[in-house]
């Protein structure tokens, strides 16, 4: 019987009420009285040196208050990576300054180098086509392989050889593993590429900044997935401004999938406009500029060598993988290739021997970030395409090579060849739910049914696991992260006995104000709807990481749990001094304080009241007010993991691919909102099978971007998926978090690209392609088409 | 600048434009009406759907000045008269048919146009129809399937694992 509240039940969300009536409040919904509009003049070559910029004509144009370059923010600091991930020679990473705007040197297309602010947004963009920009054109780097082969050309005047580091993971078991690979009897190679994407929310990236002279007061509101990341970096690297006197405020954020963690050039110039004008600065980006300027995800070359017994038994993986993280180190650009990528290339599977190298190379392109999954899915597409390749060469059978490599139930906790501790899974579950939900065994008659229809039917299976909730921060700072990864939380219960939740997680779609709600009333034992969320306001949190990398609930929400238990820790306080009985007869129960195995009782709303009218109260040991604090680190990180089966059709005579059944059977743990959680899984699902078929930025060999917009970059629509069938049953609670939660948010778009490119080069080799043995994403019909005929 | 006049959710209004500006400028900065979203500049995403006289249009790629005289409905007209949700709306906040919410407004009256044109139609039309709004959040699943259940039709087997 489905829970009508509380943990565990599919509550609408409240947070609809407001997007479906139009009062949703986006930062370009804001306007602040006599705001001033800016624009971002960018450069419209990918590399070149910056000899003059002339703005008098266009500062005398109508309307324009102020025009700024590169120059003005020279002085600032730069905007800094926020893990060090040093060389396997032991040497340090090399970081080059990332200014607020372009000086000295532009360095891709998009690179913006000046601001100018008008009284609207119409003048401040006329006026920036009249800067005349004195720009020497320097040859481009875009090919990774190139930029490292060619030292002769550098993005970065300093730094040879284009490399901010060459990583390997983990470099004193090298020799061992490739010890194995000498003796293994069977090695398969496959070169791969994780096509480079545009993570493209739908509400492209704003900022308005307020300066307030009379207090020296700094206001950003942004669109931002930790608006306290930001504050930190805006204080702490960029501008100084000391943290108690910005306030950065993420109103409602229209979808993030990573791009929107990151502190941009942008909002760092609108601030200083806004306190060089006395008016607040607006920015909001045109999609043009999402494309040019928002940081990219993937874009990773890799070679993987998989070694195994003749019976498909592992025995090591081997990569070597360049990475793209374009011009400038974004924010996560070096953790995201490195830590979130070969920790996890090991997957689900007893691989005893495993080395990851990772060369994360300058190009002259946007910056490269982390994008829903971030790492994650390179390495389970690697992983899950090179196990494929490898039934294909040995005659086995993928579903069944899989079960006999995955990890079992009696082997947790599990220490992997790659640093990471699982603490709990149950792979054979998710695998065998799947085969049931997704009918795997009446394939053949499926694929008989579509060849009548002279379509080329094929399945392909993805058995993947991912880590959620980066942690602990003590590991994480001897890994190389310059933040703690914690979370903190705010539980304040109002005198009226109603509460407000200050969390630090962010919520741009996730639907926190509806699910932190179930699990604080549940815990309390009162209504979701005397339960507000707080949330993307500094100035009214604690602290807080923000929301990325699934971890919003298993870190956020744990803190969350940890401030409630505290309030109901007090609150027995309370009730034993008014029950007139010791604190340890006192229980907690259905939001009733009572004294055990007595009829005597005070409500939750009893024991609010009396803290905040404390006239009878233990004033004398127990100070009044009922509001709570925590800050939870986490132990480990979650391992969400599953399995997905996608099948396909083929058209042989255009090589288009239709995507006819998806299937996910996974284990997130314990599920607060099953609704939410499935839809969760769709739109990663969709963002993976966009990456697989649709998705692929493209730049031309001079650095300028060929796909950016709409018409050239493909998004998934709603004619180009299917409905999913999606299941969560098969949980196994985390063991170390308070609610047993792993996180979802991810895991579609993890899981799903190597299920789809392995149902196509399935369905190709099925119908006697056998010389087709990977196709690289997207699997457009032109690529499609000239895998299969290749031979012809 | 030039006067424009039209009807907006059914209430004369009237404001200054210039020659360039778009109708969704004009509802967003001249009328305050903010459901109405701009998510890119190529009339691509539809956040920006909203109805002239009747028809769905996209509001990035009409100008103030051709809307003049015209009657325009937004998300914010969409409601019923006593302030609760429509019965599309209601659909998509019971199938949980948004997630970010930005392309929602777009969606929603992409919706209605279709149901107003096709009110019982098949999974393929809705996909059909609603090609021109673009969502990252919800891989249109539970889009499709609020449009499906407004328009009366059982989704209760959507997405479920059929039974044996």
């Amino acid at each position: 019987m489905p829970k009508d509240g509380g943990i565990g039940a599919s509550t609408k969300r409240r947070e609809d009420v407001r997007f479906l009536t139009g009062r949703g409040r986006y930062t370009d919904d804001i306007n602040i009285r006599g705001q001033a509009h800016a624009y971002f003049l960018r450069s419209d070559i990918a590399h070149g040196r910056i000899n003059r910029i002339d703005t008098a004509e266009a500062a005398a144009m109508p309307g324009v208050l102020a025009i700024m370059t590169g120059a003005d923010f020279a002085a600032m600091g730069g905007n800094p990576a926020g893990w060090h991930i040093p060389s396997r020679d032991g040497s340090a990473m090399r970081e080059p300054k990332r200014p607020v705007l372009a000086h000295g040197k532009v360095r891709h297309v998009g690179d913006a180098f000046a601001i100018v602010v008008a009284e609207t947004r119409e003048q401040a963009r006329d006026a920036a086509a009249a800067i005349v920009a004195d720009i020497t054109e320097l040859p481009a780097i875009v090919d990774m392989g190139q930029a490292v082969a060619d030292p002769s050309h550098r993005v970065h005047d300093e730094i040879d050889g284009n490399l901010a580091f060459d990583w390997g993971w983990i470099e004193d078991n090298r020799a061992a593993v490739d010890a194995a690979f000498e003796k293994a009897p069977h090695i398969t190679t496959l070169e791969l590429v994780n096509n480079r994407l545009v993570p493209n929310a739908m509400e492209p990236r704003a900022s308005i900044g307020d300066y307030d002279p009379g207090t020296g007061d700094y206001r950003l509101y942004t669109t931002s997935q930790n608006p306290h990341l930001h504050r930190l970096l805006i204080s702490a690297f960029v501008m100084g401004i000391p943290e108690n006197k910005l306030t950065v405020i993420a109103p409602d954020v229209g979808g993030g999938f990573g791009s929107k963690i990151y502190h941009y050039g942008e909002e760092a110039a609108v601030l200083a406009a806004a306190k060089a004008l006395n008016r607040p600065v607006k920015w909001v980006a045109d999609r043009t500029e999402s494309f040019l300027s928002d940081a990219h995800g993937r874009d990773h070359v890799t070679k993987i060598e998989l070694a195994c017994e003749k019976d498909g038994t592992f025995i090591g993986i081997r990569t070597e993988t360049l990475a793209n993280v374009g011009a400038y180190l974004s924010n996560f650009s070096t953790a995201t290739p490195t830590f979130l990528h070969g920790t996890l290339m090991a997957g689900p599977y007893r691989t005893p021997n495993v080395y990851v190298n990772v060369k994360a190379v300058f190009t002259n392109t946007a910056p490269v970030d982390a994008y829903r999954g971030a790492g994650r899915p390179e390495a389970t597409y690697s992983i899950e395409r090179v196990i494929d390749k490898m039934c294909d060469e040995l005659g086995l059978d993928p579903l069944e090579v899989r079960r006999k490599n995955l990890l079992t139930p009696d082997q947790f906790p599990y220490t992997t060849p790659v640093g990471l501790v699982y603490d709990v899974g149950n792979y054979q579950a998710t695998l065998d739910k799947l085969i049931a939900d997704g009918k795997l065994g009446d394939f053949e008659a499926r694929r008989a049914e579509s060849a009548k229809r002279g379509k080329l039917r094929g399945m392909g299976l993805s058995t993947w696991i991912e880590a959620c909730g980066i942690a602990p921060s003590n590991l994480v700072g001897v890994l190389g992260s310059r933040v703690g990864l914690y979370d903190a939380a705010t539980v304040r219960v109002n005198a009226t006995g109603n509460i407000s939740v200050m969390t630090g997680a962010h919520s741009h779609g996730q639907g926190h104000e509806t699910v932190f709600a179930q699990i604080v009333a549940e815990k309390l034992g009162i209504p979701e709807s005397s339960v507000e969320i707080v949330h993307g306001d500094t100035s009214k949190i604690p602290f807080g990481m923000g929301s990325y990398g699934s971890r919003s609930l298993a870190v956020g929400g744990s803190a969350m749990v940890r401030a409630v238990d505290k309030i109901i820790a007090k609150g027995r306080k309370i009730a034993a001094h008014m029950l007139e009985a010791s604190e340890e007869d006192i229980v907690f129960e259905n939001g009733k304080f009572s004294v055990a195995g007595t009829d005597k009782a005070k409500s939750f709303g009893e024991i609010a009241f009396s803290a905040y009218v404390p006239h009878n109260y233990p004033l004398e040991t127990l100070e009044p007010g009922l509001e709570e604090s925590a800050f939870y680190d986490p132990a480990n990180f979650t391992y969400p993991a599953g399995a997905y089966a996608c099948e396909v059709e083929v058209d042989p005579d255009t090589g288009k691919v239709e995507i006819v059944s998806f299937t996910c059977a996974d284990d997130f743990g314990n599920v607060i909102n099953p609704m939410i959680v499935e839809g969760q899984v769709h739109g990663g699902v969709a963002q993976g099978i966009g990456q697989a078929l649709l998705e692929g930025c493209a730049y031309d060999g001079n650095g300028q971007l060929l796909s950016g917009s709409y018409m050239d970059y493909a998004m998934p629509r709603a004619d180009d998926v299917p409905f999913y069938q999606v299941d969560h049953s098969c949980s196994t609670p985390c063991t170390h978090n308070p609610l047993g939660v792993k996180g979802c948010g991810e895991a579609g778009a993890i899981g799903s690209p190597p299920a789809v490119v392995n149902a196509v080069v399935d369905a190709l080799r099925r119908a006697g392609h056998d010389h087709v043995t990977h196709i690289d994403m997207p699997l457009t019909p032109a690529r499609v088409w000239s895998a299969m005929n290749a031979n012809a | 600048m030039t006067k424009v006049s039209m009807t907006v959710n059914g209430k004369a209004v009237s404001g200054e434009v210039e020659g360039r500006t778009l109708l969704v400028q004009f509802l967003r900065e001249g009328l305050g009406l903010t459901g109405t979203h701009v998510g890119c500049d190529t009339s691509q995403c539809g956040a920006c759907v909203v109805h002239v006289d009747g028809t769905a249009v996209k509001s990035c790629t009409v100008l103030a000045l051709d809307a003049a005289g015209a009657e325009v409905r937004t998300i914010e007209g969409m409601a019923n008269a006593d302030g609760s949700l429509s019965t599309i709306q209601q659909a998509f906040q019971d199938h949980h048919g948004l997630q970010c919410g930005f392309c929602t407004p777009g969606m929603v009256m992409s919706a209605a146009a279709l149901l107003a044109e096709n009110p019982k139609p098949s999974e393929a039309e809705v996909r059909h129809y609603l090609e021109g709004n673009l969502c990252r959040c919800t891989g249109y699943h539970n889009i499709v399937k609020a449009v499906l259940a407004a328009s009366g039709q059982d989704v209760s087997d959507v997405g479920r694992i059929a039974a044996e």
